[in-house]
């Protein structure tokens, strides 16, 4: 009944200074993200030492509207490995959806916002229909979104045709992703200060209201030390975050698209029922079963989200850049989006990982895109960067994960 | 225990036979199992064993016989069947999510809300108490799965089986891949359920356990009956005998007390 009492591994966590805790937490290497916040630190001093440019105001408001598409991207490929699965046809998605929202609204003159929901749905159809392949058929997701990868390229080909480029020329599509809210809204930076003390009013208090209930309903909870900790973090991100963008020409829509988009879907993956589904799909899809999940509908409701994700991301990234073109989705971008789901920490084998590592992720493979070019280094040098840090990055989460279960014994 | 022969079982299976193909699993199976009683379902491999469960389970619905469950003639078509009845079945792969922890693992598929987000708070509540009831102890109900002994995740699994009004569990092979202390902390498991009013059946090899557990033993070989026997009064010479068959033929002599029950209540 209690044997574990008597288990040495037990007792020694317990007890001990709250620094020998620490570091028994930190033999057993359940670190989160610290290694890669750690690593992104270094990353940047790096950066600033070569180039003392690297930490302006100017340069950082640039970084954050460079990964707001790719991050976005990234967030679908998290939902798609929570599962266990992958979805090598992100990229392409992105690429054809933002096309099919560029031929019609230029070509076919339809509204901006109505072509915009149209990339959107196509993205969600095309989701769905790989999802659904992979459950029906029980194909391997890796062949399906192979063949996918493939195909939506010919499809992005096909739908631009001939002129193989579409300029976009229309208020609301170029707006999304290239409007910064102290230099082209009126207000703007209010605004952006508004919403930021707003969102830090709202996380502080849903957390001090849980500690509240568990306290009341007799439950462990958190100490007042450790809470303040962690609302004092997400106030310095947060202020630090719109005092530097504030500083240059303010917090870039992309951005804020990008972090609502985190903050959806932290609170569907940590918060809901079909969040808990989808871990318990990832963790073991059998037990899932039998406890009367419906692991199908999970599984083709992911794939679309996922592709819905790709879609935006592409609409973002042609936003930006003012056009979508035959390379459009194509070139690194698959890459750099399962790189940024996985450097942030979560795990190939499903069931490990939040949708905040799509932002460490991409903040990573941004911030090292963004510095080697102030540098002028050619890009054969940023790929083999960029790779050595993936390799790193997986290296510390095997690790983790081998201590992990030998620690469970 | 004793006064269970006077008492309606609250299982009990009526010449139950299955057959896969060209292979009778299961001929004329006569069982049952009582409130407050541990059973130990025994024989050796091949015997029928877990073709019997599975019957019971829904897993594989029997193709004669009849099933009854508290006075009532039942028909145990699917899974959920087995689950409106109240009756859970824990096998050896556990079916848990080793990502998850403790709470969300017992609440799997059954997980609670406050309009739209989980009320973690309500589920974590529930949980301590549920695992205070059966004393099964966990270094907290928030640890992963993963980090658990094998011990404590087979004490999470049979606490979900019987978590949600569950009058029977069924345990296959509980103790299997466990060491002594751990094995010692699931049976204590197991007396506790049977303590709190449930029936428990349990498969096991292990002799010893079943010997220290188990209130009756109904034996199968070859997918028959071949005998019931209380464990008081009866060696594991006996029980070994009834498995291997060697004793087939006359094996109501097992012991007189479970003779009797089992004239009282088969036809």
């Amino acid at each position: 009944m209690s044997t574990m009492v008597n288990d040495p591994r037990l007792e020694s966590e317990r007890s001990g200074n709250p620094l020998q805790r620490w570091f028994q937490r930190f033999r057993q290497s359940d670190l989160g993200p610290l290694p890669i916040v750690f690593g992104l630190l270094i990353i940047w001093l790096i950066f600033q030492r070569t180039n003392d440019k690297f930490l302006s105001p100017l340069n950082l408001t640039n970084l954050m509207a460079q990964i707001a598409a790719l991050g976005t991207i990234a967030v679908g490929a998290v939902l798609i490995l929570l599962l266990g699965e992958v979805d090598l046809s992100a990229g392409s998605v992105s690429g054809l959806c933002a096309a099919v929202m560029a031929v019609l609204n230029v070509k076919y003159g339809i509204p901006g916002p109505i072509a915009v929901l149209a990339g959107l749905f196509t993205g969600l159809a095309i989701g769905l229909f790989q999802g659904f392949w992979v459950t029906r058929f029980k194909i391997p997701s890796f062949i399906v979104t192979l063949a996918g990868l493939i195909g939506w390229v010919g499809a992005l080909l096909y739908v631009l045709g001939e002129t193989g480029t579409v300029n976009l020329r229309d208020k609301f599509i170029v707006g999304l992703a290239s409007t910064f809210l102290k230099r082209d809204v009126p207000n703007g930076e209010l605004y952006s200060w508004l919403v930021g003390i707003l969102f830090i009013i709202i996380y502080a208090a849903s957390f001090i209201w849980e500690r509240q209930r568990r306290k009341r309903a007799g439950l462990q909870f958190r100490s007042i030390g450790g809470l303040l900790f962690q609302i004092a973090v997400v106030v310095i991100l947060v202020v630090g975050m719109l005092l530097i963008t504030n500083a240059d020409r303010g917090l870039p829509s992309a951005m804020v698209f990008f972090i609502a988009v985190l903050v959806i879907f932290d609170f569907l993956t940590q918060r809901t029922i079909f969040g808990r589904h989808v871990y318990a799909v990832g963790g073991n899809a059998e037990a899932a079963r039998r406890a009367s999940i419906n692991v199908p509908f999970v599984r083709i409701a992911v794939f679309g989200l996922a592709s819905t994700l790709a879609a935006f991301g592409g609409i973002l990234a042609a936003s930006r850049l003012l056009a979508v073109n035959q390379s459009s989705g194509g070139s690194d971008l698959l890459l750099n989006v399962i790189a940024s789901a996985v450097i942030g920490g979560t795990s190939l084998f499903g069931g490990r990982g939040t949708v905040w590592s799509a932002l460490l992720g991409a903040l990573v493979i941004g911030s090292i895109s963004n510095g080697m070019d102030l540098l002028a280094l050619p890009s054969p040098i940023k790929f083999m960067i960029t790779g050595g840090v993936l390799l790193v990055a997986v290296t510390i989460e095997a690790i983790s994960r081998q201590r992990r279960e030998s620690a469970g014994r | 225990m004793p006064e269970s022969s006077s008492r309606v079982p609250i299982l009990e299976l009526r010449g139950v036979s299955k057959r896969f193909g060209a292979v009778q699993a299961l001929s004329n199976v006569n069982f049952e199992a009582y409130a407050g009683e541990v059973v130990g379902l025994v024989g050796d491999n091949g015997a029928g064993k877990s073709t019997l469960i599975k019957c019971v389970a829904g897993i594989h619905p029997a193709d004669d016989g009849e099933i009854w469950f508290e006075g009532q003639r039942v028909h145990i078509q699917n899974p959920k069947d087995a689950a409106d009845l109240g009756i859970q079945t824990v096998y050896q792969d556990l079916a848990l999510c080793d990502n998850l922890d403790v709470v969300a693992n017992l609440y799997l598929g059954r997980e609670q809300t406050s309009r739209l987000p989980l009320d973690e708070v309500s589920m974590e509540k529930r949980s301590l108490e549920v695992l205070r009831d059966l004393s099964v102890s966990i270094p907290s109900v928030r640890t992963i799965i993963a980090s658990l002994s094998g011990g404590q995740r087979q004490s999470v699994a049979i606490s979900r089986a019987v978590m949600w009004n569950s009058k029977l569990v069924i345990l296959d092979e509980p103790t299997a891949a466990l060491g002594v202390l751990q094995s010692h902390q699931v049976l204590q498991l197991i007396k506790n359920l049977r303590q709190q009013g449930l029936a428990v059946i349990v498969i096991s090899h292990n002799l010893a356990d079943i010997f220290e557990v188990v209130d009756r033993i109904s034996i199968l070989y070859l997918g028959r009956n071949n005998g019931v026997f209380n464990v008081h009064g009866t060696s594991q010479e006996q029980i070994v005998a009834a498995i291997t068959g060697a004793e087939f033929g006359n094996n109501n002599q097992g012991s007189a007390p479970a003779r009797q029950r089992k004239g009282g209540s088969s036809r």
